[in-house]
C-alpha cells in the first residue's frame, strides 16, 4: 500500500500586486517526517505556510491533506484539518495561565470551569506522550521562552494536530533551549506526527530534518533528502550562486584600548535595572562580541554607548570620559563627534527612516556636520546626494538609486546603506548590533567582509548578535550577557558553543569548568 | 517600487477628492431646490470675473496660507495642531497691542512689528501646549482644541473688559492708529493708475508676507537641518533618538513655528482688515488650514493652491448666500467633504486608482 503524504501542496501560486510571492509551488511532505523549508528573507516561506494556515487564498493551486482535498479559507478550517502552528512572534495572552491560554479559543460551553478541567487532564496525557511538561497553572509571562514556545506546541497539539509548521523556532532560544526543542520534535516525529520547519539556519535543517525543499524567489528551487546534500550545497541553491559560509580573516593585532567601560549600571523607566556592573574593554583592531540571548541587557548596552539611554559608570573613549547623563535628551550627535559610529540593532526603526530616500538616510544622525552643510542655514543637498551615490556604489547597495525611499530596499540592502553611512565615516568605534538579521547570505558574506576590514584598518569593533555562529566566526574576543551582567570572556578559539549556551542561560563560569 | 507615479498621488488625487466633494455638495444643492450649474456659474462669476472678486478671495487665500503652512509644519513633526483657530486669536492680540501701544512713524514698520507681536503670541499659545505634550505626554489634539476655547475667553477679557474705548458698546478695540493701516491692493492698484481695480476689497499687502511665509517654509523643511529633524522625527520618533535629535526640543520648536505662522494671520485680518481687535475674527480659518494642509501635502506649493482654492470657495459662498437660498454653511459642508474625503477617506479614493496603475503596469509587463 502507497501512502498519501500529510500534506501536499499542488502548483500553488500567489502574487501580491506586482510582486509574485509564489509561483507554481509543489510540496509532498509524508507523514511522521520532518520536513524543512529553507529559503532567504522574502522567499515566500512565510506566504506559502499562510495559505496553509489559512491566513492568505492562494491565486492558483490545489491542497491534500491525507490525500483528500481540501480549501482553507480560514485558521478555522486549518485547525480542523489537523493543522497547527507555532509563529516566530508567540501569541500567548501574558497574564494568562498555561491552561487557560491553551483552552482559548477552544473552550467547550458557555462555562469555562469544564474546559478547563478537561483541558487539565488532557494536558497530563500529552505531557507524558511527548514529554511535554509544563506547569498547567504558571502565568506565561513568569516562565520562559522555551516554555512559551511548548505552551505553543501543546495548544496545536490541545486542538488535534497532526501537521505541525514552526515558523523559525529557534530565533529567540538558546542553545540549550533548541537542542530540548528538537528532542521535542524527534519524540513527536516518533509519534507519528508531521512537521514542517520554516527557518534560514542551514545547520538546523541538517540537524534534524529528514528532507528539505529549497526557496528562491518565489519559487522551489530543490527538494531533497537531507542526508544527500551539504550546507555548502544548500547555500547556493538559496542565493542562486556559491557562498562563502565561513569569514575569511587573518588573526587580530590589537593595540591600545579605545573602549573602556567600567561598572556600568542602567535602571530602565520602570525601575528594572538592565545593566549590572558591566566592565568591558575593546582595543583598537579587535572585535569584541557580545554572545547573549536576547532581552539580556545588550540592547541597553547599545543604548547607552550611542548615546541616547541614561546610565551610571564609566565608559571612556580613547582615554576620554563620555557624559552618560544625557540620556534620552539625546547625545547622539556628540558620541558621533566622539569617533562612534553605531549601527542598531532595528535598521528599520532607528537605523533608517523608511520614509526617506537613500541619500538623506546616508547622512542621517551626521546631518549637522560641517560637511554637509552649505552654508549656516542649509544642508548641502546636491553635495550628500554626489557622496550618498559614491557611498552606496562601495557598499553595492542595489538597486544604486539614490532616489528611492529606503522601505523600497531589500533587507540586506538596508543594512549595507546603514554600514555604508557608519564605516565610511572612519570611527573609532563601531558599535554593531545584529549585523545580518533578516539579510540574505549573499549579503551576510558582505557585510562580514567590511566588518572584518574596518577591524584591519586598526578600528575597534563592538558586535553584539545573538547568532552565535557569527559571534564565534567574527569575534577575537567574546564576552556573554546574561541579565544584565557579564557572565564572562573568552577566546574563540579556547571556547565551544556548549560552554557558550551554558554562559547564556545564566550558568557561571565557575560552574561551567 | 511606489505603485503609482508621484504626479498622480500629488495631482490627481486630491483633484479627486474635491470633485466627489462637489459632486455631493452639488446633489446637497438640487435637494435645497437650487440648479448646481447656476450655482458654480455665480460663484465663478463672483469671484473671477471681478477684481474686487479677486480681492476677498485673495484675502482669504491670505488667512488659509498661514493657517495651512502652520498645520503642515506640525504635520511634518506628526503633531495634529487643531488650535490654530487659538493661536490666531491669540497673535490678533500681539497685533492690537503692538498696533495700540507703540507709535508706529510708517506701516511698513508697523508692520514688522504687528508680525513679530502676532508670531510671538502665536507662537506663546502653541507652546503651552507643545511643552505639555513633550514633557507630559498630555496629547495635542485634545490640548490645542481646549487652547481654542481658553483663547476664545481669553480674547473677550481683553476686548470687553481692557482694550474697549470706555463708553462704547462695541465689543471691540479702539482703531488702530492711521500710521499702522496697511495698504490694500486697491491701494496699490491706485498707485499704478488703475483707479477701479479691487475697489473696497480687503486684500492687502500680506498677502505677499504670506507667499513670503511658503518660500520660507519650503527652505525650513527640505533645506534645513532642522527641518530635517522635524521631518525624522515625524517619521520615527525612535530613529530620531538613534540619530541625537532630541524629541522635546524639536516638538517644542515645529509647534511653536506652527503657533507663530497662524498668529501671522491676525496681520491680515486685524492689521490690514479691521484695524482694530474684535470678536471673532479668525471666522473657523484655523480649522480650514487642517483642510488645506490635507489637500496640500503639507507642502507649501500645495498649501499655496489649496489656500486659492478655499479663497475661491469662501467668496464664492459669500456670493451664493447674497443672490440664491443656498446658505453660507453651504461652504462649510464643501469643506467638510474636502477634510473626509482627503483626510479620512484617502484610501477609499487611493486604493481604486492604485488598482488602476496597477493594471496598466502589468499590461506593460
Amino acid at each position: 500500500m502507497t501512502m498519501n503524504p500529510a500534506i501536499e501542496l499542488k502548483r500553488i501560486s500567489k502574487s501580491f500586486g506586482p510582486v509574485q510571492a509564489n509561483k507554481d509551488i509543489t510540496i509532498r511532505v509524508m507523514p511522521g517526517t520532518i520536513h524543512g523549508i529553507i529559503g532567504e528573507n522574502g522567499a515566500g516561506k512565510s506566504t506559502l505556510m499562510s495559505i496553509l494556515y489559512g491566513f492568505y487564498r492562494a491565486d492558483a493551486g490545489e491542497i491534500f491533506v491525507d490525500g483528500k482535498k481540501i480549501s482553507i479559507p480560514d485558521s478555522q478550517a486549518a485547525i480542523a484539518a489537523g493543522i497547527g502552528m507555532v509563529f516566530q512572534h508567540f501569541k500567548l495572552v501574558e497574564n494568562f495561565s498555561v491552561l487557560e491560554n491553551i483552552v482559548l479559543g477552544a473552550e467547550s460551553g458557555a462555562l469555562l470551569s469544564p474546559s478547563l478541567s478537561k483541558a487539565r487532564a488532557e494536558l497530563a496525557t500529552l505531557a507524558s506522550e511527548y514529554e511535554l511538561n509544563v506547569n498547567p497553572d504558571a502565568i506565561i509571562e513568569d516562565i520562559g521562552v522555551g516554555m512559551q514556545q511548548r505552551v505553543e506546541i501543546l495548544k496545536a497539539l490541545y486542538r488535534k494536530a497532526n501537521i505541525l509548521i514552526l515558523d523559525e523556532p529557534t530565533g529567540v532560544l538558546t542553545p540549550a533551549e533548541a537542542d530540548q526543542l528538537f528532542r521535542i520534535l524527534k519524540r513527536l516525529r516518533e509519534e507519528g506526527k508531521t512537521i514542517i520547519l520554516i527557518t534560514h539556519k542551514l545547520r538546523e535543517i541538517m540537524d534534524i530534518t529528514d528532507t528539505v525543499s529549497v526557496m528562491r524567489q518565489g519559487e522551489m528551487t530543490a527538494t531533497l533528502e537531507t542526508n544527500r546534500t551539504s550546507p555548502e550545497n544548500l547555500a547556493e541553491l538559496m542565493v542562486g550562486r556559491k557562498v562563502l559560509l565561513r569569514v575569511d580573516k587573518s588573526p587580530a593585532k590589537p593595540e591600545n584600548p579605545v573602549l573602556e567601560i567600567e561598572d556600568l549600571n542602567m535602571f530602565d523607566d520602570f525601575g528594572v535595572q538592565r545593566l549590572k556592573n558591566v566592565s568591558l574593554s575593546v582595543r583598537a583592531g579587535e572585535i569584541l562580541g557580545v554572545a547573549g540571548v536576547a532581552g539580556n541587557g545588550q540592547s541597553e548596552l547599545l543604548e547607552v554607548l550611542g548615546g541616547y539611554q541614561k546610565a551610571n559608570g564609566s565608559v571612556k573613549i580613547k582615554g576620554s570620559e563620555i557624559d552618560l547623563s544625557t540620556g534620552v535628551a539625546g547625545d547622539g550627535q556628540a558620541r558621533r563627534a566622539q569617533g562612534i559610529a553605531h549601527v542598531p540593532e532595528d535598521r528599520q526603526r532607528e537605523g533608517l527612516i523608511m520614509d526617506f530616500m537613500a541619500w538623506e538616510n546616508s547622512v542621517f544622525g551626521y546631518h549637522r556636520e560641517k560637511s554637509n552643510q552649505a552654508n549656516r542655514f542649509f544642508m548641502d543637498n546636491n553635495a550628500i546626494r554626489k557622496e550618498a551615490e559614491a557611498k552606496l556604489d562601495r557598499f553595492d547597495v542595489r538597486p544604486l538609486d539614490t532616489k528611492l525611499r529606503a522601505k523600497n530596499f531589500s533587507g540586506g540592502n538596508q543594512q549595507k546603506i546603514v554600514l555604508a553611512r557608519e564605516i565610511e565615516r572612519d570611527p573609532d568605534l563601531l558599535l554593531v548590533g545584529q549585523p545580518t538579521r533578516g539579510v540574505d547570505i549573499g549579503a551576510i558574506e558582505f557585510i562580514h567582509q567590511q566588518i572584518v576590514a574596518l577591524r584591519d584598518r586598526g578600528k575597534a569593533i563592538l558586535l553584539i548578535s545573538v547568532e552565535l555562529d557569527e559571534i564565534l566566526s567574527l569575534s577575537d574576543k567574546i564576552a556573554v550577557m546574561f541579565d544584565g551582567k557579564i557572565m564572562g570572556e573568552r577566546l574563540p578559539s579556547e571556547t565551544n558553543e556548549k560552554e557558550l549556551g551554558l554562559l547564556m542561560a545564566g550558568v557561571s563560569g565557575e560552574a561551567v569548568q | 517600487m511606489d505603485i503609482m507615479p508621484k504626479w498622480v498621488d500629488i495631482v490627481v488625487v486630491p483633484l479627486f477628492s474635491l470633485f466627489l466633494a462637489a459632486f455631493l455638495a452639488a446633489l446637497l444643492i438640487l435637494a435645497i431646490g437650487e440648479s448646481p450649474v447656476a450655482a458654480l456659474n455665480l460663484m465663478i462669476e463672483g469671484t473671477l470675473l471681478r477684481s474686487a472678486g479677486w480681492g476677498y478671495m485673495l484675502y482669504y487665500t491670505t488667512n488659509f496660507i498661514f493657517t495651512g503652512l502652520a498645520v503642515s509644519v506640525a504635520f511634518h513633526a506628526a503633531l495634529f495642531n487643531i488650535g490654530g483657530e487659538g493661536q490666531a486669536m491669540i497673535g490678533g492680540l500681539g497685533v492690537a497691542l503692538v498696533c495700540l501701544f507703540i507709535p508706529w512713524p510708517h506701516w511698513t514698520l508697523a508692520i514688522m512689528g504687528a508680525s513679530i507681536g502676532a508670531a510671538l503670541f502665536g507662537m506663546i499659545w502653541a507652546g503651552l501646549p507643545a511643552y505639555l505634550q513633550a514633557k507630559r505626554g498630555s496629547h495635542i489634539v485634545i490640548t490645542t482644541i481646549m487652547f481654542n476655547f481658553i483663547a476664545a475667553g481669553v480674547l473677550i477679557f481683553f476686548v470687553v473688559d481692557v482694550l474697549k474705548p470706555t463708553g462704547s458698546m462695541d465689543p471691540a478695540s479702539a482703531n488702530f492708529p492711521p500710521s499702522t493701516h496697511l495698504p490694500t491692493f486697491q491701494d496699490i492698484a491706485s498707485l499704478m493708475g488703475f483707479e477701479k481695480a479691487f475697489r473696497s476689497a480687503p486684500a492687502n499687502v500680506s498677502f505677499f508676507i504670506a507667499l513670503f511665509a511658503c518660500v520660507a517654509i519650503w527652505y525650513l523643511i527640505w533645506r534645513s537641518p532642522l527641518g530635517y529633524e522635524i521631518r525624522a522625527l515625524g517619521k520615527s520618533g525612535a530613529a530620531a533618538r538613534y540619530a541625537g535629535v532630541r524629541p522635546v526640543k524639536i516638538i517644542m520648536i515645529a509647534m511653536m513655528i506652527s503657533g507663530a505662522l497662524c498668529g501671522m494671520m491676525a496681520i491680515n485680518t486685524t492689521q490690514g482688515e479691521s484695524e482694530r481687535l474684535i470678536l471673532n475674527f479668525t471666522e473657523g480659518a484655523g480649522f480650514i488650514g487642517i483642510a488645506v494642509a490635507l489637500m496640500g501635502r503639507s507642502h507649501p506649493a500645495g498649501v499655496f493652491l489649496a489656500a486659492l482654492l478655499f479663497g475661491f470657495l469662501y467668496q464664492g459662498g459669500a456670493e451664493l448666500a447674497l443672490w440664491t437660498k443656498i446658505p453660507r454653511e453651504m461652504i462649510v459642508v464643501i469643506q467638510a467633504l474636502v477634510i473626509l474625503f482627503t483626510g479620512a477617506l484617502s484610501l477609499m479614493v487611493r486604493a481604486p486608482l492604485e488598482r488602476f496603475f496597477m493594471s496598466i503596469k502589468r499590461a506593460d509587463v
